[in-house]
């Protein structure tokens, strides 16, 4: 009887270490979807669209958790194979750089407008 | 002064923004891949169309000074407008045509061969489209010439043009 509780007990174990890495996965895998952009739908992402191309993407990216790529990996593998274009949140580089400096600039410029101001009417 | 200062930022920032919409305005809204040529294929395992057996890139990559792959479905439309073509590219002899059937049914894509012939020399079943996605494709028809090195020379997104075949006719010489 012990035995029978003790292996139902491993048994258990192991079910629930199992259901929690497949949700681990499923969540991995659903925020990676959500940053991918369907190349040939208007304005879906993976996770959004039911496209051949989406879901072999999905499929795709499944294939990759498995294999044991992270998620910055599997990001890298498929601006590898489509470009930046299929990434949502564009990373730093030549092409987006203005993308990414003109806000800061902006801030700054007015920042400095404004405080400008601020010292001419104190002074 | 100032005065002047804010009235040339502000035309600078104008021009900036007429030119932003200008461009934006000759943009279609529909996405045009942009088409990354020079990669070198990496290998890859696949099933065999006839056989269902797994095959490995480097047994299909030997031998020959160019490779066309052509991803292709019965369910494709402009697949069937091209196949045509593609039996007319099979009879070069400096390349080997490789197909890869894309989400298909194996029994209608097997009947579609047998009806209007086979133009490859291999074909490859992709059942759940993984290889099409890691080959780069977008949608299908797609066809991709190949050096012996396995560097991708070119790609046609849709079915081939007779321009397409003129342009892959002088690569292949």
């Amino acid at each position: 009887m012990k035995k029978f509780f003790f292996y139902f007990f491993l048994l258990f174990l192991f079910n629930f270490s199992l259901a929690h890495s497949i949700e681990n996965k499923n969540i991995l895998k659903n925020k990676i979807s959500k940053n991918i952009r369907c190349l040939i739908c208007q304005g879906q992402s993976i996770y959004d669209s039911q496209s051949d191309f989406a879901v072999s993407i999905k499929l795709v990216i499944d294939k990759k958790i498995n294999e044991g790529f992270n998620e910055d990996e599997i990001y890298n593998y498929l601006k590898d194979q489509y470009g930046q274009w299929i990434l949502y949140d564009p990373g730093f580089n030549e092409k987006t750089l203005v993308l990414w400096i003109l806000p800061i600039l902006l801030f700054l410029v007015g920042g400095a407008i404004i405080l400008k101001k601020i010292v001419i009417k104190k002074l | 002064m100032r005065n002047k200062i804010l009235l040339i930022f502000l035309f600078i920032f104008f021009v900036f923004c007429f030119f932003i919409f200008y461009k934006s305005i000759n943009n279609t809204n529909s996405y045009k891949p942009n088409i990354k040529l020079g990669k070198i294929l990496k290998n890859f395992d696949a099933i065999e169309f006839f056989s269902e057996n797994e095959i490995n890139s480097n047994e299909i990559f030997v031998d020959n000074k160019y490779y066309i792959i052509n991803i292709w479905a019965t369910w494709c439309a402009p697949c069937r407008k091209e196949h045509p073509k593609l039996i007319e590219l099979s009879k070069k002899k400096s390349a080997k045509l490789i197909g890869i059937n894309y989400k298909d049914n194996l029994k209608k894509a097997k009947k579609f061969i047998g009806e209007f012939g086979n133009p490859f020399s291999v074909i490859l079943f992709d059942k759940k489209g993984i290889l099409a996605i890691e080959l780069g494709a977008y949608a299908i028809p797609e066809t991709y010439i190949i050096d012996e090195n396995k560097k991708i020379l070119k790609k046609y997104l849709g079915a081939l043009t007779n321009d397409n075949l003129k342009e892959i006719n002088s690569i292949l010489k």
